[in-house]
């Protein structure tokens, strides 16, 4: 069955890019701000780039929120993607502001830990390896030492209770993508690490097809 | 492994043609931006970044398309720079497919630029580019230059990239224009003065002939090497210049 897969349109995102990566692994790709359409696609990709508090203030707007946690409850697949992930959080700190999140995964999305680090650069601008869960089915066929590109300031903490995680060290050690039920989620963008982001979407449509 | 060192090749784009010339096998046209982005792409570039020279807003409309294109074929990320003078005209970039926009002669003009394109969108989005040369008169000895090198603005360059970091920029291109076109090396004495006083990345350009002078311009703290003529003119691949890297013991994407 080929699957359908909505692209959330809330005003935020390189949303071509997602869209054209993900119907490159054969989906019927729709870019909507429709919630009817998010509800029924077999699977939602929320994306998003910029800060915390403008993309919660888009999801909100256009009601997505609730849709989002709708289908994680039924176990429709959902897959956040850099900010699309962070804002599954708890809440969100950025230059100090707090912002609530969807409160579908546990804890705070905070700044990169560099302090001690001054070698390290932030924003994480890059190809970065992630060090994950050997049962997350995300990164089937994908070998251990591939890169990602990540850029992003702010990230959320490594550890998920009762999820598959992968996890990468840039300063500290963050959260690099993230399995639990029918939600997964990647800091770093699929669309854009290349073969192993194609191999990545792949599965995650494999699954739901 | 720490984030790898990211190769760029740059393009120069005018109307929706790459200028300057390009020699590269199996392309059946090499002045097509989208077919040599996608050359580069296989070619393993982490980046790729287009400089639209174009000066008619009918090429303008012509260089958007070319980056809707390019977004549609490559899923490596795309920077896009040249002639960006306002909020809107960032937005128009990203909207087209763009990841990244590159300000140059605009946030000099007016530095404000920088705080309302990061408030907008994100600092990630926004690679402020210096066009840096060697001159008396500014306390590094470096100074910002506009219109291509030609003209000095007595602003200096070391402190105006600590500005530009401050205000809002996510990544500082540092493009000497001493170097330019001489194939004798990055600066690496530019790159050095800039990385003391930022901690976001730099990308080194400006200079590149031999595959020595990349991991040189890492040691002198860039994090990000970016090249036209070399790769252009097949003197260099891009596997060349990581392998250099690699030997150099800097972590690349092979």
């Amino acid at each position: 069955m080929t699957a359908n897969v909505v692209v959330a349109d809330y005003g935020s995102g390189n949303l071509r890019s997602v869209e054209r990566a993900v119907a490159r692994t054969g989906a019927k790709v729709t870019v909507t701000g429709s919630l009817t359409a998010a509800r029924e696609a077999d699977g939602l990709v929320v994306p998003g780039v910029g800060a915390y508090a403008a993309c919660m203030a888009g999801i909100e707007e256009l009601g997505f929120g609730p849709v989002i946690a709708e289908r994680v409850a039924a176990g429709a697949p959902v897959l956040g993607i850099c900010v699309g992930m962070q804002i599954l959080f708890e809440t969100g700190e950025e230059h100090g502001v707090v912002t609530k999140g969807l409160g579908l995964l546990p804890g705070t999305v905070s700044r990169l830990e560099t302090a001690l680090l001054p070698t390290v650069r932030v924003p994480h601008m890059g190809w970065n390896t992630v060090e994950r869960d050997a049962d997350f089915g995300l990164f089937d066929g994908i070998a251990a030492d591939e890169r990602f590109y990540f850029v992003h300031s702010y990230a959320a903490p490594p550890e998920v209770p009762g999820a598959q995680t992968a996890t990468t060290v840039h300063g500290g050690r963050f959260l690099a993508a993230v399995r639990k039920g029918a939600l997964s989620a990647a800091q770093f963008h699929p669309e854009k690490s290349g073969d192993a982001g194609a191999a990545l979407l792949a599965n995650w449509v494999g699954e739901i097809s | 492994m720490p984030v790898a060192v990211r190769v760029i090749p740059c393009l120069d784009v005018d109307a929706g043609r790459v200028v300057k010339g390009v020699r590269f096998a199996d392309l059946r046209d090499a002045g097509d931006p989208v077919e040599l982005a996608r050359a580069y792409g296989k070619a393993g570039a982490d980046e790729l970044t287009f400089l639209d020279i174009t000066a008619s807003v009918h090429g303008r409309e012509t260089t958007y398309d070319v980056v809707r294109r390019t977004a549609e074929t490559v899923f490596i990320p795309l920077t896009v720079g040249g002639g960006v003078r306002s909020v809107a005209d960032v937005d128009g970039l990203l909207r087209a497919g763009a990841d990244k926009v590159g300000v140059n002669t605009a946030a000099v003009a007016r530095p404000e630029l920088i705080g309302e394109i990061a408030e907008r969108f994100g600092r990630q989005v926004l690679v402020l580019s210096l066009d840096v040369r060697r001159a008396e008169g500014t306390d590094s000895g470096f100074e910002v230059t506009t219109h291509g090198g030609r003209q000095g603005t007595g602003i200096d360059a070391v402190e105006w990239a600590a500005r530009a970091a401050r205000d809002g920029a996510g990544e500082l291109l540092v493009n000497s224009m001493d170097a330019d076109g001489t194939t004798d090396g990055f600066d690496v004495e530019l790159i050095e003065a800039v990385r003391a006083v930022v901690d976001v990345p730099v990308i080194a350009s400006g200079g590149a002939g031999k595959v020595a002078d990349f991991p040189a311009a890492v040691a002198a703290g860039a994090d990000a090497v970016l090249a036209a003529s070399v790769f252009h003119f097949g003197t260099l691949t891009i596997g060349e210049v990581k392998g250099a890297l690699d030997d150099a013991g800097y972590p690349v994407r092979l």
